[in-house]
C-alpha cells in the first residue's frame, strides 16, 4: 500500500475511533437509543467568548497588581479568578448526570411545523439552568424540584416520510457565563411526517367510486355542529379563524355529516397521469375528505390495500402508508 | 417549561448591574472630586427610573455626557493620564455605559469593567477594610453575572450561589496569592510618582507637623524583641535639621563625617513596619547602632532608604538608648550647629545674649534657663496656634506664646544657637500606642514630633524636648491628649482613639501578612517550605502543582453525584431480595417491591411470613408514605430488621 494512503487510512480509523469513544463531541453522529445519559466522557467544557474577554481583563488586573506591587489588588484578582474558575465546574455539573428520557414528536404534515416534546430527568441535586439547542435555536430550561423538565421544540418538516430528528446540543454556561459545557446527543427517535394534502382538485373520479357519490360540496352537505380545539392532523381548512381570534387556542369546526355516506375506493393506479408525489398529495386529500365526511373508504396502494374502514385509526393507517411510500 | 431568552438584560439583571456600579462608585468616591460621584449616583438612579418605565435613555443626553466627562477630568486634574484622572474617567465611563446597556453583550461589558474599576479602587489604599469592602463588592457583581443566564432561578438563590462561590474561592485565592511570583522591578511606570508624600518630611516649614498632628493614620509599627520602652523614651528620630533660614528648617548640604557613637546601655532590638511614605526617611528609635540591609546612615545617624518607600517596608534594627553621640565636635559641625539667619529676630537674640552673659559657657545652665522660661513664661500647647508674623521666633516667644512642638523646637534651637550653644532640630515621632497583648507599638502620623539636640561638652548631642517643658502631657499622653483642652475635633476624642488603637492589631496583621508580602518575604516563606525561589521553575512548579491540585479536587467534587451511596432503603431491599431469591422466591420482572414481598410472605411459614409482611408494610410506608425522604432513623431501623430476617 502506498504510505500516503495508508497514513490516510490510519487517520480515518483514529477519527472514527475518536468519534465512537466521544459521542458528544460532534453533531454528525450515529444515533443512540433513549434514554441518553450525559456522563463525563461526553461533556466538553471550553471558555465562552465572555470567558475569554473576562479572562483578559483579569490578566490585566493581575499584571497591574503585580506591577504596582499592590498585594490587596492581587488578592482581589485571585479571589475573582478562583470564583470565576468555578464557572467551569458549574457548567459541567449542570449537564453531568442529565438524562434525556423521552423524545415525542407530534404528528405533522410535510412543509409544516413539527412539535417535539422532550423529557429530561436528572439526579436529585441542585443544578443550573440548561439550554437545548436544536437547529440553531436555543431553548433555555431549568429542572423542577423533582429534577425533571420537558422542553417542546418546533422543527420544520420538509418532506413526508420518516424524519430523522436533528442532533440536539445540550449546553450550560451556569453560573457566570464564563465557561460553556456542551454535549451533542443524537436520539434515534424518528418523526412521521404525513404527506401534505393537495389544495383543491377533482373529487375521486367516476371510476374510483363504487357507489353513487354524494355531492361533495360540503356547504350543502354538512351542518355546522360546533367547535373543538384544533388537534395536529386536523385539516387547516376547517379552522374557525374568526372564533380562534377570540380564543387562546385554535378552534376547529365540527360538522355534522349525514351518516349515510357511500364508500369510496381510492386507487393509486387510477392516477396514472400524475407524477408520484402529486398522486400521493391527491390521495391524501381524498383520505382526508373521506375521513372528515365520516364515510368509509378503501385505499389501494401498489403494495397494499387498506380498508374498507372508517374512523381515526384507519385514517392514520392510510396516511402512514402514504407517508412512507417510496 | 421553556423560558424565552430575552435579548437584553431583564429588569432584575439590570438592577443588579446598577447596584454593582453604585458600589464601585461608592468605593471610589472618597478620592474623587465631588463633581463626579454625586452626578454619577444621580445618573444611576435616573437610568433605573428610565428602565422601570421601559424607556431608553435619551441618546443626545448620553452623547453630551460622554463629551463632558473627559472635559471635566481635564478641568479637574489638567490631564487624563495618571492614577486619579484614570480612575475618574473609568468610573465615569462605567456609569455612562449603564445608560446604554441594552444587550447581553453590554451587560457583560459592564461586569468586566466593574471588576477592573473595583480593583483600581485598591490603588488608593489597601487597608484591610478597603480590601474587604472591595471583595464584598464582588458579590452583587457575580450575582449580576448569574442573573444574565437564561432561566436563572429566584434572586435569593442567585445571591446564595454567588456568596458560596466567593467563600469557596477564598482558600484557593490565598494559595495562589502566596505562590504567584512577585516582580522584583515594575514592568512599566514608576508607581506612586504623583502621590503626595506622607509623614515627616526633610523640611520643617511652619505648620508642616501641624498637618500631621490631625492625621491619625498609622505611620509605622514597631515590634520589640524585648519589652516596649516606656513612653517618655520612645523618640524615633527621622531627620536632623541643621539649617534655619528664618522660616524653615532643612538638613543643609554640608558633608559631615559620621558621628561617633559610644554605647552606654544594652541596645534594644526591634522591627519597624513602615507604611509607604513616598520618601526616603526611615524613623528609628534614638540612635541605631548599625544600618539595616538596604538602608543608609546620615552623618547624624538617622536612616535613609535607597529609594522612596512606595510600599510597606520592614526593617530590623538595634538602637542604643543610653549613648554619647559625637563627644568631640568637629569644626564643621560646630559651625552648622551655631548657624542663624543673619538679621532675624532681634529680641530673641537679645534674650540669648542675656543668658550668655549670666551663665557663660555653661551649656546646661542655658538649657535650663530656656526650659524654665517655657515652663513658667505663660506658654501654652495648642494644635491651632495663632499665625506668626515675619519675625517668626520673636513673634512666638514674645507675642503669641502658643504653639506645638515645631514652634517650641524651632524657638529653642534658635535661642541656644544665639546663646552660643550648638543645637539642632530633630524631627520624628514620639510616643505611640503600646499594644501589650500583641506586643508591638503603633505610631500614628499624629505622633509626629520635633525636638532639639544640644551639644554638651563631653556628653555629645543630648536630647532636649522643650515641648515637654510646656506641656508634659504631650510626652506622657500624646499630642491628642495634650490638645484635648484646646478642643480637638471629635474624631480625635479619647474613646475613639482608644478603640482604634485596640483594634489596630488586626490592621497590623493585615499589613504584615498581606500588604507587606513582597518578593523578599515570599522568598523567605518559600525557602521554609524547601523551595528554591531563586529558580523561577521551582516557584512555577509549586504554583502549577497547587492549581492543578485545586483543579483535580474541583473535578472530583464536580463528579460526585448524590444517590450513588445514598439510598439505604433500596440497598437494604436488594439485600433482602437476594436472600429471598436464594430461598427460592424470585422476583418477577416488573413486580413492585411490596407486591413481591407479600407474595414471598405467602410462600413462607407463619413466623417468617408475618415478619416479612410487617417488613413489606413498613417498606411501603417508608417508600411511598407521608414524609419524603423518609426519616433516616426509621430507614436504618428497617434495614436492621431486614438484615436480621431469615426466610
Amino acid at each position: 500500500m502506498i504510505p500516503e494512503q495508508r497514513a490516510r487510512n490510519v487517520a480515518a480509523a483514529m477519527h472514527a475511533r475518536l468519534l465512537r469513544r466521544h459521542p458528544g463531541l460532534r453533531s454528525g453522529q450515529a444515533s443512540e437509543s433513549l434514554p441518553i445519559t450525559l456522563g463525563q466522557r461526553r461533556i466538553y467544557v471550553l471558555p465562552s467568548g465572555f470567558g475569554v474577554g473576562f479572562g483578559s481583563v483579569m490578566l490585566l488586573m493581575l499584571l497591574g497588581a503585580l506591577n504596582y506591587n499592590n498585594n490587596a489588588a492581587l488578592l482581589l484578582t485571585c479571589v475573582l479568578g478562583a470564583a470565576s474558575a468555578q464557572s467551569m465546574y458549574g457548567a459541567f455539573r449542570s449537564l453531568h448526570g442529565l438524562r434525556l428520557e423521552s423524545v415525542k414528536p407530534d404528528l405533522a404534515t410535510a412543509g409544516g411545523p413539527v412539535r417535539v416534546v422532550m423529557g429530561f430527568k436528572a439526579s436529585l441535586r441542585p443544578r443550573g439552568p440548561l439550554r437545548l439547542v436544536v437547529a440553531g435555536t436555543s431553548h433555555p430550561f431549568a429542572l423542577d424540584r423533582e429534577a425533571r423538565a420537558t422542553v417542546s421544540v418546533t422543527l420544520h418538516a420538509q418532506r413526508r416520510g420518516w424524519m430523522q430528528l436533528p442532533a440536539l446540543k445540550l449546553e450550560s454556561t451556569w453560573p457566570f457565563g464564563l465557561f460553556r459545557a456542551w454535549s451533542w446527543v443524537h436520539p434515534d427517535t424518528i418523526a412521521l411526517i404525513y404527506p401534505v394534502a393537495e389544495d383543491g382538485g377533482p373529487p375521486p373520479g367516476r371510476a374510483g367510486i363504487d357507489a353513487q357519490p354524494v355531492p361533495l360540496s360540503r356547504e350543502s352537505g354538512e351542518e355546522y355542529a360546533g367547535l373543538r380545539d384544533y388537534q395536529p392532523g386536523d385539516p387547516p381548512r376547517r379552522i374557525a379563524w374568526h372564533a380562534s381570534a377570540r380564543s387562546d387556542t385554535l378552534l376547529f369546526r365540527l360538522h355534522e355529516s349525514p351518516p349515510a355516506q357511500t364508500q369510496w375506493t381510492l386507487r393509486w393506479d387510477e392516477l396514472r397521469e400524475l407524477d408520484p408525489e402529486r398522486r400521493i398529495m391527491r390521495l391524501a386529500r381524498w383520505v382526508d375528505e373521506a375521513h372528515r365526511d365520516g364515510r368509509a373508504w378503501m385505499l389501494e396502494l401498489p403494495q397494499q390495500t387498506l380498508g374498507p374502514d372508517r374512523g381515526s385509526a384507519h385514517f392514520h393507517a392510510c396516511m402512514t402508508a402514504l407517508a412512507i411510500l417510496p | 417549561m421553556t423560558a424565552r431568552a430575552k435579548p437584553h438584560p431583564d429588569r432584575r439583571a439590570y438592577a443588579l448591574l446598577i447596584i454593582s456600579a453604585a458600589v464601585t462608585l461608592a468605593l471610589h468616591a472618597p478620592h474623587l472630586p465631588l463633581w463626579l460621584p454625586v452626578p454619577a449616583a444621580l445618573l444611576l438612579a435616573l437610568c433605573w427610573k428610565f428602565r422601570r418605565r421601559g424607556r431608553r435613555f435619551p441618546v443626545l443626553a448620553r452623547y453630551a455626557l460622554v463629551l463632558a466627562l473627559p472635559l471635566g477630568v481635564v478641568a479637574s486634574y489638567g490631564t487624563i493620564f495618571g492614577r486619579l484622572p484614570g480612575a475618574a474617567l473609568a468610573v465615569g465611563l462605567l456609569t455612562l455605559k449603564l445608560t446604554e446597556t441594552e444587550t447581553l453583550r453590554d451587560a457583560r461589558i459592564v461586569i468586566a469593567t466593574s471588576a477592573f474599576v473595583l480593583m483600581s479602587a485598591l490603588l488608593f489604599g489597601q487597608s484591610l477594610l478597603q480590601t474587604a469592602l472591595v471583595c464584598v463588592a464582588l458579590w452583587p457583581l457575580l450575582t449580576a453575572a448569574m442573573s444574565l443566564e437564561p432561566a436563572a432561578g429566584p434572586t435569593r438563590e442567585l445571591m446564595r450561589g454567588s456568596a458560596s462561590r466567593l467563600i469557596l474561592a477564598l482558600p484557593i485565592a490565598l494559595v495562589a496569592f502566596v505562590l504567584i511570583p512577585r516582580l522584583a522591578a515594575p514592568l512599566w511606570g514608576a508607581p506612586g510618582m504623583q502621590v503626595a508624600r506622607t509623614g515627616i518630611s526633610a523640611r520643617m516649614t511652619p505648620g508642616a507637623i501641624g498637618q500631621l498632628l490631625i492625621d491619625d493614620r498609622p505611620a509605622f509599627r514597631v515590634g520589640f524583641r524585648g519589652p516596649i520602652p516606656a513612653r517618655p523614651l520612645r523618640y524615633f528620630r527621622a531627620v536632623v535639621l541643621w539649617h534655619f533660614d528664618g522660616r524653615s528648617w532643612t538638613p543643609g548640604h554640608a558633608a559631615l563625617p559620621l558621628e561617633r557613637l559610644i554605647i552606654r546601655d544594652r541596645p534594644s532590638r526591634y522591627t519597624v513596619t513602615l507604611d509607604a511614605t513616598r520618601q526616603t526617611l526611615l524613623p528609628a528609635l534614638d540612635v541605631p547602632v548599625a544600618t539595616a540591609p538596604g538602608t543608609l546612615s546620615t552623618a547624624a545617624r538617622t536612616l535613609l532608604a535607597m529609594r522612596p518607600v512606595d510600599h510597606t517596608l520592614r526593617y530590623t534594627l538595634e538602637s542604643a538608648t543610653g549613648y554619647a553621640l559625637s563627644p568631640q565636635l568637629v569644626p564643621a559641625e560646630r559651625r552648622l550647629g551655631l548657624q542663624l539667619p543673619s538679621d532675624a529676630d532681634p529680641r530673641a537674640r537679645a534674650l540669648a545674649a542675656q543668658w550668655r552673659a549670666r551663665y557663660g559657657t555653661d551649656a546646661r545652665a542655658i538649657v535650663a534657663a530656656a526650659l524654665r522660661m517655657f515652663h513658667y513664661g505663660g506658654f501654652r500647647y495648642t494644635l491651632a496656634p495663632p499665625p506668626l508674623g515675619r519675625q517668626q521666633v520673636d513673634d512666638f516667644l514674645f507675642r503669641t506664646r502658643a504653639g506645638f512642638c515645631e514652634h517650641y523646637a524651632s524657638a529653642f534651637v534658635f535661642l541656644m544657637r544665639a546663646a552660643g550653644v550648638p543645637a539642632r532640630v530633630v524631627a520624628g515621632y514620639q510616643g505611640g500606642y503600646a499594644n501589650r497583648t500583641a506586643g508591638y507599638l503603633l505610631v500614628r502620623q499624629s505622633d509626629a514630633h520635633a525636638w532639639a539636640e544640644v551639644w554638651i561638652p563631653g556628653d555629645g548631642w543630648m536630647r532636649v524636648d522643650p515641648t515637654a517643658a510646656v506641656s508634659p502631657d504631650r510626652i506622657s499622653l500624646g499630642a491628642t491628649a495634650a490638645a484635648q483642652t484646646a478642643g480637638a475635633p471629635w474624631f480625635l476624642s479619647g474613646w475613639w482613639i482608644g478603640f482604634r488603637n485596640r483594634i489596630d492589631v488586626v490592621n497590623r496583621l493585615w499589613d504584615q501578612a498581606v500588604v507587606g508580602f513582597d518578593a523578599l518575604r515570599q522568598h523567605a516563606l518559600l525557602t521554609q517550605f524547601g523551595l528554591d525561589p531563586s529558580r523561577w521553575q521551582s516557584v512555577a512548579l509549586a504554583l502549577g502543582g497547587a492549581l492543578g491540585m485545586a483543579l483535580a479536587v474541583g473535578l472530583a467534587l464536580a463528579l460526585r453525584e448524590p444517590g450513588k451511596r445514598g439510598d439505604a432503603l433500596a440497598t437494604g431491599f436488594q439485600q433482602l431480595e437476594r436472600r429471598l431469591t436464594r430461598a427460592g422466591c424470585v422476583r418477577r420482572p416488573g413486580e413492585a417491591p411490596v407486591a413481591y414481598l407479600r407474595r414471598a410472605a405467602s410462600s413462607l411459614l407463619p413466623p417468617a411470613a408475618t415478619t416479612l409482611l410487617t417488613l413489606a408494610g413498613r417498606f411501603a410506608q417508608l417508600r411511598y408514605g407521608g414524609t419524603q425522604p423518609p426519616p433516616p432513623l426509621a430507614v436504618r431501623d428497617w434495614v436492621r430488621r431486614a438484615r436480621d430476617f431469615r426466610p
